[in-house]
């Protein structure tokens, strides 16, 4: 191909890009040491937004969304309530992203959109306590105290919409905490989730390394470097 | 109300269609402003390495989309419903700030069929008027193929498109498109090399008997210097290309083709942070005097202009005309008035392909556009749609832009969304996953169009632009047809499992979906005062020197990708003008 992609000094170029790639947009030189620092500053996070009764939900509803295990790091590891946390706090949570000028009209059909007058922040504050009602309503104990089979049995109802909350459409309400659940697992570690790259390197993304000329000449051929991040982290 | 100094001419919007109008307009030698309401943007800083490699601002939350807070649209399905605001991003993508959609868009650079052009006298003449439904109101462009041919290569060259001719000076070409009209050269660049899956898809199309090629793409495939003296960079299919701004300067965009000449010139200059509310007219109503504005402090200003090109996004376009009283307003009541009518989208299908672990797909590496290959038998009128009964069609594409994990991890049918059960399928399929499209046409209908919103307002407390738009058999029929010979295809590729995802009879159109960005119509061009707003040189009938550029001049839609064909079409529209219009300013058609 007169694209020439195998010409020594392109081949050359690539090399070196790759090779000195984990170094563009470095902060400094990340060691395993600082790696692990960033999984026990996730733990010990303290929410901005979120009360402690809402923590304590939002904790127990994305360990069954993603749950830890050998297959990889589950969603609470990966920091996803710190990165949902976070995002309440930028104009996304805000719904500074969306329009939000009335009338609202919620009950259109569905193909035509979200409708609610909820900002994400307020589908969260408000969501979380009418599952919480409905939860001691039902089992006499909030969310977070049930057990792992009971939690996920209240999430397939709210996914399903077979649980009828006062405030809001339970799917409404659903929709959004599994949206945002997997971005945490999957976005950039800047945001706070997505630890050590553990859901990218669950699934084989390598991130931010985005240059594959010379690989698109090796078709089916698995490619074999792990991921980076934006800040230049390797796992 | 501020004034300003008068100008030669004004245009609104400052993305492909505005930088085109902007270099041609300025090479003779007028004076030209180009206002645009968002901000400047450029591959430095704003697009750089790497920072935009970051799937969460850029894919999920939209860093280059409009801001729907600021200013959205309200859709309903039919006429008589009330409709509501797309308060959050699905069906399409708007863009904003200089380069306007054009900076993330995929590079997909394809050429109209020439049948596409003439597309009611085409269909009538071979299938007869009775073929077309009675509510179905498609028509003829009002420039021909041969004639755009030129300037569809004209852009091919300032874009640095890659791929490989099909229909060369009448000779069909081995490896390219063989449905193509035919042009008078070969691309600029060749193909970028197919990804995996792309291979795995030619593979099979060809034992079926179909003649895949590679997509046209407007990413380079090689370092290429534009008739501009532009420079573009060799793609590395890092896949961030749409949806994002690229950081290679391989995508072409404003920025990477036309820019670092324009804004040099000495006639030329750009004023941001302005946002047009009206072309205003003189008391004839015949005449447009200029634009008003609204600048970045929040105050009016009036900006004198002898022409205005209205060169925003398609519905842009349309509100503008509207708010402005240029052109009767459309009434699907009557079927009278042009502003608002034929607006049109694109019917789209996707079949995942789930193979098994032995096939390193490699989702993420991939290009916008490149890479990708297609099948056009099935597209415009490739084939003989009499047995079929439906008008219309759509390519086949198979290939992959990206891997990002958010937005395009796939999951076999019936794995749960959530839980243990879905992180095992997603560690399971993410390497070995593919997509085979389906992008198709949608005709124009007499109930489908746009109009002002009567309740919902944008941030300066003008009305919304509101859609009508709900699917017709017509495209049920299209999708189910090229779906079916896509689902050939996949089965020949033999994955292990294949999901659908198709628009059934009874399925509404779903703004929660991204289908794509190719609205199109409400400002359309034609033949005729009566049933178009333009005339074949994108002139408005009604003040001649008002001409509107972009998609919102197809009378229907095309199985295409549209940029192709507006930038062509800007080429033609400013030929005119530099040749006939200001030796001599009036109507350029007689009516």
């Amino acid at each position: 191909m007169s694209s020439n992609p195998d010409s020594p000094s392109r081949r050359d170029f690539l090399r070196h890009s790759l090779a000195t790639l984990p170094a563009v947009g470095l902060l400094g030189p990340v060691t395993l040491a600082q790696a692990q620092g960033a999984t026990t500053e996730g733990a010990s996070y303290a929410p901005r937004y979120f009360t402690e009764p809402e923590w304590a939900f939002l904790k127990a509803a994305v360990d069954r969304l993603i749950p830890a295990g050998d297959d990889g790091p589950g969603a609470l590891e990966s920091g996803v309530p710190e990165f949902i946390d976070r995002e309440m706090e930028a104009a996304y949570g805000h719904g500074g992203l969306w329009y939000m000028q009335g009338p609202f009209v919620p009950d259109t059909p569905p193909t035509l959109g979200y409708q609610l007058r909820f900002t994400p922040r307020e589908l969260y504050r408000t969501g979380i306590a009418a599952v919480d009602g409905w939860c001691r309503k039902q089992h006499d104990k909030p969310f977070a105290a049930l057990e792992p089979e009971a939690r996920d049995d209240v999430l397939h109802q709210l996914e399903k919409g077979t649980v009828a909350l006062e405030q809001l459409p339970a799917t409404a309400f659903f929709g959004q905490l599994l949206q945002n659940t997997k971005e945490g697992y999957f976005a950039d570690p800047m945001y706070g989730g997505n630890k050590n790259m553990g859901g990218w390197k669950m699934i084989g993304f390598p991130g931010a390394r985005a240059d594959y000329a010379d690989w698109i000449e090796q078709p089916g051929k698995a490619y074999p470097f792990g991921p980076v991040s934006i800040r230049g982290d390797k796992p | 109300m501020t004034r300003m100094k008068p100008v030669d001419a004004v245009i609104v919007g400052f993305g492909w269609t505005g930088a085109i109008m902007g270099m041609e307009l300025t090479e003779t030698g007028l004076d030209v402003l180009a206002l645009e309401r968002g901000s400047y943007q450029d591959t430095s800083p704003d697009w750089v390495y790497p920072n935009i490699a970051d799937e969460l601002a850029y894919g999920i939350r939209g860093k280059l989309f409009q801001s729907l807070a600021r200013e959205t649209v309200t859709v309903r399905h039919a006429v008589g419903e009330a409709a509501v605001p797309y308060r959050q991003y699905g069906s399409f993508l708007l863009g904003t700030n200089v380069g306007g959609a054009g900076t993330h868009w995929n590079g997909q650079h394809y050429r109209p069929s020439p049948e596409d052009l003439e597309f009611r006298s085409h269909i009538a003449k071979r299938y007869g008027e009775k073929f077309m439904p009675a509510d179905m109101q498609i028509q003829d462009y009002g420039v021909s193929y041969d004639e755009l041919e030129p300037f569809l290569d004209q852009f091919e060259y300032v874009c640095g498109t890659s791929g490989r001719a099909g229909n060369l000076d009448g000779k069909l070409m081995d490896g390219g498109n063989p449905f193509e009209g035919v042009r008078k050269r070969g691309y600029p660049n060749p193909p970028v090399a197919d990804t995996h899956s792309a291979r795995l898809f030619a593979d099979a199309a060809k034992a079926l008997g179909h003649k895949p090629f590679p997509q046209p793409a407007s990413n380079a495939s090689r370092p290429y210097t534009n008739p501009y003296g532009v420079r573009l960079g060799p793609c590395n299919l890092c896949g961030y290309c749409e949806r994002f701004g690229c950081f290679m300067y391989s995508k072409a965009s404003p920025q990477t083709t036309i820019l670092p000449v324009l804004m040099r010139r000495k006639n030329f200059s750009l004023r941001t942070g302005s946002h047009v509310t009206r072309i205003n007219l003189d008391s004839t109503g015949k005449r447009a005097t200029g634009v008003t504005y609204i600048d970045a402090q929040g105050q009016q200003v009036e900006q004198p202009a002898a022409l205005v090109i209205v060169a925003a996004f398609q519905m842009h376009n349309v509100r503008l005309m509207l708010l402005s009283g240029i052109g009767k307003p459309y009434d699907p009541a009557t079927g009278t008035g042009v502003i608002g009518k034929n607006y049109a989208y694109q019917m789209m299908s996707s079949i995942g392909l789930f193979f098994d672990k032995d096939t390193a797909i490699n989702p993420f590496i991939g290009a916008g556009a490149g890479g990708s290959q297609i099948v056009d038998d099935f597209n415009s009128d490739h084939f003989d749609h009499g047995p079929h009964g439906f008008i219309g069609g759509g390519y086949i594409i198979g290939g992959q832009t990206g891997g990002r994990p958010i937005q395009q991890l796939a999951v076999p049918p019936g794995t749960p969304a959530w839980g243990a059960a879905w992180k095992r399928a997603a560690k399971d399929s993410y390497l070995h996953t593919t997509f085979v499209g389906t992008h198709g046409s949608v005709m124009a209908y007499r109930d489908r169009y746009l109009d002002l919103d009567p309740t919902y307002k944008d941030a300066f407390g003008q009305p919304l632009l509101r859609i009508t738009f709900d699917w017709h058999d017509n495209e049920y029929k299209m999708t189910r047809f090229v779906t079916d010979r896509a689902l050939a295809i996949v089965e020949q590729m033999k994955p292990r499992q294949h999901s659908l995802t198709i628009r059934k009879p009874g399925d509404h159109y779903d703004i929660r979906q991204y289908q794509t960005t190719h609205t199109t119509g409400g400002v359309i061009m034609g033949t005729s005062p009566d049933t178009s707003a333009l005339n074949r040189f994108q002139q408005s009938w009604d003040v001649h020197n008002v001409f509107v550029t972009g998609a919102s001049a197809f009378p229907q839609n095309l199985g295409y990708n549209p940029t192709g064909l507006i930038g062509g079409l800007t080429y033609w529209s400013a030929r005119a003008i530099r040749d006939t219009y200001l030796k001599n300013p009036g109507p350029m058609v007689q009516t």
